[in-house]
């Protein structure tokens, strides 16, 4: 349930179209969050050799909030990127791009989402 | 033949083919550095990032070959790594900031001619500072 002026704010004839904006805005906050902790984290590692980075993955106090931050760094890159691809393609271009853009970000995300869970669930040393 | 009376001329920054015709202002160079740094790191950054996170989860040879494209054997970084490293921390920081002046302009405030220039400035300056910041962190700690 919505108030009528609720309903009207930011909605046009289309009803919809604020949804790209507003989740850029929500992905950028939770980037800036999750971003400050990757730089602090990476720059109060006491080592960067394999060991010691892969015992820092393990723990659940890392594992958790990287896959946040692939699942928030990446919906706001598509977000960006598709506003790029709209600016400068058009046509067939456009269509073939927006295709390549979300196919780049759900396999980067793969790929990153299932290292990070192998590393967290596998054994310790 | 009648002397060219004297007009007023277009601000431009070059001449010939490559003339602007406007002023480069604080605000055109945050607006485009927003992209480039968010295109920068969406492709590059990325790549990097899910490398770095599969060759964690691949193992030792994997992660020893991520880490020799950055560094010296002796562990410290040589010209690729520093190259990447400061430029893709100054491109967080760039984009951060002004992302966070996008957020300022978005509650309808800093549109003032000279609020809007400072703030655009001082995303430089703070991108800055705190990518030189971080660096010095890792140097000394």
């Amino acid at each position: 349930m919505t108030t009528q002026i609720g309903r009207v704010r930011g909605l046009g004839s289309a009803h919809a179209g604020a949804h790209h904006w507003w989740h850029q805005k929500i992905t950028a906050g939770t980037n800036v969050l999750l971003v400050v902790w990757l730089l602090a984290s990476i720059a109060r590692l006491p080592a960067y050799d394999y060991t010691t980075v892969r015992l820092w993955l393990h723990s659940m106090w890392a594992a958790v909030p990287m896959v946040l931050l692939i699942a928030s760094v990446f919906y706001h890159f598509r977000l960006g990127l598709q506003v790029v691809i709209e600016d400068y393609a058009h046509k067939e271009n456009r269509f073939v791009m927006m295709i390549l853009l979300n196919v780049f970000t759900a396999a980067a995300a793969a790929i990153a989402i299932v290292s990070i869970l192998k590393v967290a669930f596998g054994a310790a040393a | 033949m009648a002397t060219r009376p004297d007009r007023p001329r277009s601000p431009h920054l070059f001449s010939g083919p490559l003339a602007l015709h406007y002023r480069w202002s604080p605000a055109m160079a945050a607006s485009i550095f927003h992209r480039v740094t968010g295109d920068g790191m969406a492709t590059v950054g990325t790549a990097l990032l899910v490398w770095w996170l599969a060759a964690i989860a691949a193992g030792p040879d994997a992660y020893a070959a991520f880490l020799n494209v950055f560094t010296h054997a002796d562990g410290g970084l040589n010209p690729i790594g520093w190259v990447v490293g400061v430029a893709l921390t100054w491109a967080v920081f760039q984009h951060m900031m002004s992302g966070i002046r996008h957020l300022v302009m978005d509650t309808g405030a800093a549109f003032e001619l000279k609020t809007n220039r400072t703030l655009a400035a001082l995303t430089f300056v703070a991108s800055v500072l705190l990518t030189a910041a971080f660096w010095l962190y890792l140097g000394i700690k």
